[in-house]
């Protein structure tokens, strides 16, 4: 097709790109850790070095990848839906509330974050999930809509420091959960293993598709709410669905990694500025470019300060409020021009 | 198509808790293009929001002499295609290339998740080449000046194929050569069968229309053809006599007084 060949070729190379990083990074990381590359090179005949490379450090790669897609996910969603470009998990404050949800199913059940039983990853991703829709909710009731950029997010700030607190209060009453969630709450991929890795997986594959399917809403929700409206789309619906995805992606994300900054603000910009292209391909790139930056700081973490780590959390807090600045910045100044 | 295409009994709105429509009684004749003209205030934008179903309100709208509410989603989206004001101005569609954009006019022809028919890349490729739009078709709206940007818009708004176009200031940003061309649009619409309603704040292509809608302060002044001295009289009355119209070869024009 000619018509518009140009920028879906550009979005097709893109995207095999970011995943080709992906693939990259999947060995590398693979070969980070203790004892260093020459586990993966002996992995096939010593099967300590296997059981390190395959239990170990495949698994907290391979989630590193996925809490970032579905973060990168959940800021393409989010951004389009709010049709605000700063909109995103965190700042949203759907984060925090997926992180008091986790820090409630610990104080009600005591179970541990680090707990690897599927079920208990399920269960600890639903309490997210309700915490991240209570969130975003109270959020949008704050700022009275979605108009308002500076009402949005000043609300969305104001929501998750006071769940945040509320988080706090918790782990303070209860002295398991408080040495529990601390390293989780700094966002952290130390903890991942195959079951957390196979709900991420399962959620991020329902949310795709069904991001995916939504996207053409997000298109016409860019030319404005009325225009979209006379398209004759049932917007109340396909917003509730929206924000049900979005708050799944974080919840999903969160449960697993803790709270983990600016993936998914950064990643959907970052796509834009090299394609640009319908949301249909945005929020599958978003999520390709959310997981390829959120396994490079995690690789990041793990050698900085190697033999020690530092919490994933850290880096992307970093280097994503650089960037936010950044972004800032340039805004400002084209503004000015 | 003969008969009235748009229908509105007795119809009250409010824009933030302030009654902005008192009572509007209007029939719009099918297969003709009426201009909603008045002074700023007037209520022009909130009534042609309330046509199109866009807006809540009390009393009746009938579309094609079915209520508005009647009508499913897409159905009404496929008998009538909005074009508001500055509905892109935020931002948010400035990575949406202009086919894309365009594409968008498909939707209520589209199944869900199906990829664009011949149909459907047939009515866009159409619509971007009457506004002149089609060389730009691969880049990115937010590369657009305010002008080539309404040029896409309003081929959007074309690309849905309606029996009914309802535009709100069409020609914002357009020079005069496009402002032109819009009317020539507008008249091939017309012609065509097709219903128009335009907001028009340039009087000169409003009276370029078959009849004018003078509105003030949310009600109805006059409705009548756009040659009607009556009408004439009309335009001078709501704009405080600061206006006169003059007939120039083929042509009607108002002038500021």
């Amino acid at each position: 097709m000619t018509q518009t060949g140009g920028q879906r070729r550009r979005a097709l190379m893109f995207g095999a790109t970011l995943a080709a990083l992906a693939a990259l990074l999947l060995v590398v990381g693979a070969g980070i850790g203790s004892s260093g590359f020459d586990s993966v090179l002996a992995a096939r005949d010593d099967a300590v070095a296997w059981q390190i490379v395959r239990d170990i450090r495949l698994p907290r790669t391979l989630g590193a990848w996925l809490a970032g897609a579905l973060l990168g996910l959940a800021g393409a969603l989010a951004q389009g839906l709010f049709r605000n470009p700063l909109a995103d998990p965190y700042l949203l404050g759907s984060a925090s509330g997926a992180g008091l949800g986790v820090a409630v199913a610990l104080a009600l059940f005591g179970a541990s974050p680090a707990a690897t039983h599927w079920v208990l990853r399920l269960g600890l991703t639903g309490a997210a999930f309700i915490g991240a829709v209570g969130a975003v909710l109270l959020t949008l009731a704050l700022a009275r809509g979605v108009q308002q950029t500076l009402r949005l997010l000043l609300a969305g700030v104001i929501v998750g420091v006071v769940l945040g607190a509320i988080t706090d209060l918790l782990t303070i009453a209860s002295a398991d959960v408080l040495q529990a969630l601390q390293g989780f709450m700094l966002g952290s991929t130390g903890l991942l293993g195959w079951d957390a890795c196979a709900v991420m997986a399962a959620c991020g594959a329902l949310c795709l598709a069904a991001g995916w399917a939504l996207a053409p809403v997000l298109d016409s929700l860019a030319l404005g709410e009325a225009t979209a409206r006379s398209l004759g789309l049932p917007l109340g619906a396909m917003r509730a669905a929206l924000i049900a995805l979005l708050a799944l992606a974080t919840g999903a994300a969160v449960a697993q990694t803790g709270l983990i900054a600016f993936v998914g603000l950064a990643s959907p910009h970052l796509v834009r500025s090299v394609v640009k292209t319908t949301h249909a391909r945005l929020v599958l790139l978003s999520a390709l470019m959310g997981g390829a930056l959120l396994m490079a700081a995690d690789l990041l973490a793990r050698w900085l300060i190697a033999p020690q780590e530092l919490p994933v959390g850290v880096v992307t807090a970093v280097l994503g409020g650089g960037y936010l600045l950044w972004l800032m910045h340039r805004r400002a100044r084209s503004e000015l021009r | 198509m003969s008969g009235i295409a748009l229908q509105a009994r007795a119809v009250q709105a409010e824009l933030g808790g302030t009654e902005v429509l008192h009572g509007i009684d209007l029939a719009l004749a099918a297969g003709r293009w009426t201009s909603i003209v008045g002074p700023n205030g007037a209520g022009k934008s909130t009534l042609l929001k309330v046509l199109a179903g866009l807006l809540p309100h009390r009393g009746e709208v009938r579309l094609f002499d079915q209520p508005l509410g009647q009508w499913s989603g897409r159905a009404r989206a496929q008998a009538l295609s909005w074009l508001g004001q500055g509905g892109a101005s935020e931002g948010a569609a400035d990575d949406l290339t202009v086919y894309d954009v365009a594409m968008l006019g498909r939707v209520p022809h589209q199944r869900w998740l199906a990829a664009p028919s011949g149909a459907d890349r047939a009515a866009v490729e159409c619509a971007l080449r009457s506004t002149q739009a089609w060389d730009w078709r691969d880049r990115p709206l937010g590369q657009l000046s305010g002008g080539e940007r309404q040029r896409v818009l309003l081929a959007r708004a074309l690309a849905v194929e309606a029996q009914l176009l309802l535009m709100d200031e069409p020609l914002a940003n357009l020079d005069p050569p496009h402002q032109a061309d819009w009317i020539a649009t507008a008249r091939a619409l017309a012609d065509a069968g097709r219903t128009v309603v335009s907001v028009l704040h340039e009087l000169n292509a409003a009276l370029a229309a078959d009849a004018l809608v003078v509105m003030t302060g949310g009600r109805i002044a006059h409705h009548g053809a756009s040659g009607d001295e009556a009408t004439h009289a009309a335009l001078r009355e709501v704009f405080d006599g600061r206006v006169v119209v003059h007939r120039i070869g083929q042509q009607w024009v108002a002038l500021p007084h």
